[in-house]
C-alpha cells in the first residue's frame, strides 16, 4: 500500500512539474524574443531561438530605456504606489477603528457605501470621476493618491472593520482609562495590533495599484505622464508599426521587479493573500 | 469610549472621507443622474429622460456584449475553480517540491492585465500562424478560447491559495474519523472536505465572478474586442461608448450602460453569496 502511495505521489511531482514549466513558458518565450533584432520578430517565429544572425543582444533593452522612456514611467508608478499606499495605510484604519467603535446610524451608512464601492463596476465613475479629478487638479503623480485613497479605502476599511471587530473593547478602554487620548490609544495600543492585516492590506493595494491602467489614463495627461501598464498599452496605442522589440524588452523590464519582489517577499505575499480572503 | 471618541471624528474620519467623498461617492451619484442626460462634459448636462437608457437596450454590441460576458463568465468561473481546487488538494498532501509549485502557480497574479494581455496575444497569434488558422484580430472562437486560458493562468493560482488555506483548517481529527468508519478517499473528498471548504468556495466563486464580470484590461490588451466588437465585453463596450464613438447623445448612453451594468453586477454578487452562504456549515 504504501509502495503504490509513493509511486502515485512520484506521477504527482513529474506532473505537476511539467506544468510549471508550461506556466513559466509565455515569459520564458517573451524573454526570447526581447533579445531578437526587430527583423527578425515574426508572429510565427515566436517560438523559435534567434540564431547568430537575429540576435541582438541588449539592444531593444537599450532602446526602451533611452528612448521610449521606461525609466520615466517605472519613477511615476513607483511614486503612484507608493504615496496611495502610505495614504491608505495611514488613514484607513483610523476611520475603520472609528467605525467600528462608534455605531450609530451614520458609521453604518459609511461602512454599507464602502462594501458598496467594492463592488460597483469602476465603469460606472469613469467619466465622472476623471472629471471631478481635472476640475479638482487631481491630474499628477503627486496629488493622484488622493483618488486612490477615495477609490481604494473601501477594500481596506472592509478588511481593517473586519479584524476590529474581533479584538476586545477591554484594551482600549483601559488604557482610555489610564489617560490615554483617543489618538494615543489608537498609535500605540491599536496600529500595533494590526500590523498584520495591515500587511494583507498593503499587498493586496499594492498589486492593485502598480497594475492599474484606466484610472492613470484617464485622469493623468496622457502627453506627460505614463504609468508602466499605459506605456505598454501605448506602444500599440500609438499609429504606425508597432516596435515589438522594444515592447517584449519593456514587459521584461515590467516583470522581472515583480518577480523579484514576489521571490523575495513570498512567504508574506502569499500569507497576506490568504488572510485577506478569508476575512472578506 | 465613544463619547471621548466623538470629539476627536474629524480627524479620524475626514481624511479618508474626503477621498471617498472625491473618489467615489461624488462620481456616483452624478453618473446615476448624468445617465438620464445628454451630455459631453458634466457642466452641460442637458435632461433628456430614459431616452438613453431605451438606446442602450436597443445596441446590438450591447447585448452582444452581454451575452458574451455571461458565456465568458460561466466558463471560466468553473475551470478556474475546479482547477484550483484540484492543485489545492495536490498540495495539501505533502508532496515533494510542494513550495516551488505554490510559488510558480501563483506568481502571473501579480503581473497587471495589460502586460499578461500582450503575452498572451503573441503567444496565441504564434500557434493561431503555424496552425494556419486566422490570428486573433479576426478570429473570434480564438479570441474567446484565449480570453478564458489567459483568466484561468492568472487567477488560477490566487484561488488554489484560498483553497489551500481552508483545506489546511479542516481538522486532522474530522477526516481520521471518516475513515475510521470506512468512507473511501472520494466520499472523504465529497462529504467532509468539500463542506468544510464551504466559506473558502464561497470567496473564490465571488472573487471570480466578479473579476470576470468587470474583465476589461485583459480584454482590451488581448482582442480589444475585435473582429468587430465580437469579443468585447460589457466594460469595454462600455468603455468605447463612452471614448471612441463620436456624437454628443454617445456619452449619456455609455453612463446609461454604466448603470445597467453596476445593477447586473451587484445583483449576482448578491445572489451568489447568498446562495453559497447557505450551504456552509457552521464549526
Amino acid at each position: 500500500m504504501k509502495k503504490t502511495k509513493k509511486r502515485t505521489d512520484r506521477v504527482w511531482v513529474i506532473i505537476l512539474t511539467v506544468l510549471s514549466l508550461s506556466y513559466v513558458y509565455p515569459i520564458f518565450m517573451i524573454l526570447i524574443n526581447s533579445l531578437k533584432k526587430g527583423s527578425a520578430i515574426t508572429t510565427s517565429g515566436a517560438f523559435t531561438f534567434p540564431a547568430s544572425d537575429s540576435f541582438a543582444g541588449l539592444e531593444n533593452y537599450v532602446d526602451a530605456v533611452m528612448s521610449k522612456g521606461f525609466l520615466k514611467s517605472l519613477g511615476y508608478s513607483t511614486v503612484i504606489t507608493l504615496t496611495s499606499m502610505a495614504a491608505i495605510l495611514i488613514f484607513c484604519p483610523m476611520c475603520a477603528w472609528f467605525i467600528t467603535r462608534v455605531e450609530n446610524r451614520l458609521t453604518k451608512l459609511l461602512y454599507v457605501l464602502f462594501v458598496l464601492s467594492m463592488v460597483v463596476p469602476f465603469q460606472m465613475v469613469m467619466f465622472t470621476l476623471s472629471q471631478t479629478a481635472d476640475w479638482l487638479k487631481l491630474n499628477t503623480p503627486w496629488n493622484i493618491w488622493i483618488i486612490y485613497l477615495g477609490f481604494g479605502a473601501g477594500l481596506a476599511v472592509f478588511m481593517f472593520c473586519g479584524f476590529m471587530k474581533s479584538i476586545p473593547l477591554e484594551i482600549e478602554e483601559a488604557s482610555l482609562i489610564d489617560g490615554c487620548n483617543p489618538i494615543q490609544t489608537f498609535f500605540q495600543v491599536v496600529v500595533p495590533m494590526l500590523k498584520p492585516t495591515m500587511v494583507s492590506v498593503g499587498i493586496l493595494e499594492a498589486m492593485w495599484l502598480w497594475n492599474d491602467y484606466l484610472l492613470p489614463t484617464l485622469v493623468l495627461d496622457i502627453k506627460k505622464y505614463k504609468t508602466i501598464p499605459m506605456l505598454i498599452q501605448y506602444f500599440r496605442g500609438s499609429y504606425g508599426k508597432v516596435e515589438m522589440g522594444p515592447m517584449m524588452a519593456c514587459i521584461m523590464l515590467t516583470v522581472i521587479p515583480i518577480i523579484i519582489v514576489y521571490l523575495l517577499g513570498q512567504k508574506h505575499i502569499i500569507k497576506g493573500v490568504a488572510a485577506g480572503a478569508v476575512k472578506g | 469610549m465613544q463619547k471621548a471618541m466623538k470629539r476627536y471624528a474629524p480627524l479620524f474620519i475626514m481624511p479618508t472621507f474626503a477621498a471617498f467623498l472625491i473618489g467615489f461617492i461624488i462620481p456616483f451619484f452624478q453618473g446615476i443622474y448624468l445617465s438620464f442626460c445628454q451630455f459631453t462634459t458634466v457642466g452641460n448636462a442637458k435632461f433628456n429622460g430614459i431616452t438613453n437608457y431605451v438606446k442602450a437596450f436597443s445596441d446590438s454590441f450591447f447585448s452582444h456584449a452581454f451575452v458574451f460576458t455571461v458565456a465568458f463568465a460561466l466558463v471560466s468561473i468553473i475551470s478556474i475553480n475546479v482547477a484550483a481546487f484540484s492543485l489545492a488538494l495536490l498540495l495539501t498532501k505533502g508532496l515533494k517540491g510542494t513550495n516551488i509549485f505554490r510559488t510558480v502557480f501563483f506568481m502571473p497574479n501579480l503581473i497587471g492585465g495589460i502586460v499578461l494581455g500582450y503575452i498572451w496575444q503573441i503567444l496565441i497569434n504564434c500557434v493561431l500562424s503555424i496552425t494556419e488558422k486566422p490570428l486573433l484580430a479576426l478570429n473570434t472562437s480564438a479570441g474567446y478560447w484565449g480570453l478564458i486560458v489567459l483568466m484561468c493562468w492568472q487567477q488560477i493560482g490566487y484561488m488554489m491559495i484560498i483553497y489551500i488555506a481552508g483545506l489546511q483548517n479542516v481538522s486532522e481529527d474530522i477526516i481520521e474519523a471518516a475513515k475510521i468508519d470506512g468512507a473511501a478517499n472520494w466520499r472523504v473528498l465529497w462529504n467532509v472536505k468539500l463542506p468544510m471548504v464551504m466559506p473558502s468556495i464561497t470567496i473564490c466563486v465571488f472573487l471570480t465572478l466578479t473579476n470576470s464580470f468587470k474583465l476589461f484590461d485583459q480584454n482590451l490588451a488581448l482582442t480589444g474586442g475585435e473582429p468587430n466588437h465580437a469579443t468585447e465585453m460589457l466594460a469595454l463596450n462600455i468603455y468605447q461608448t463612452f471614448y471612441a464613438r463620436a456624437g454628443a447623445q454617445w456619452k449619456g448612453i455609455g453612463q446609461a450602460k454604466a448603470v445597467i451594468f453596476c445593477i447586473i453586477v451587484i445583483l449576482i454578487s448578491v445572489i451568489q453569496l447568498r446562495s453559497t452562504r447557505s450551504k456552509e456549515v457552521q464549526q
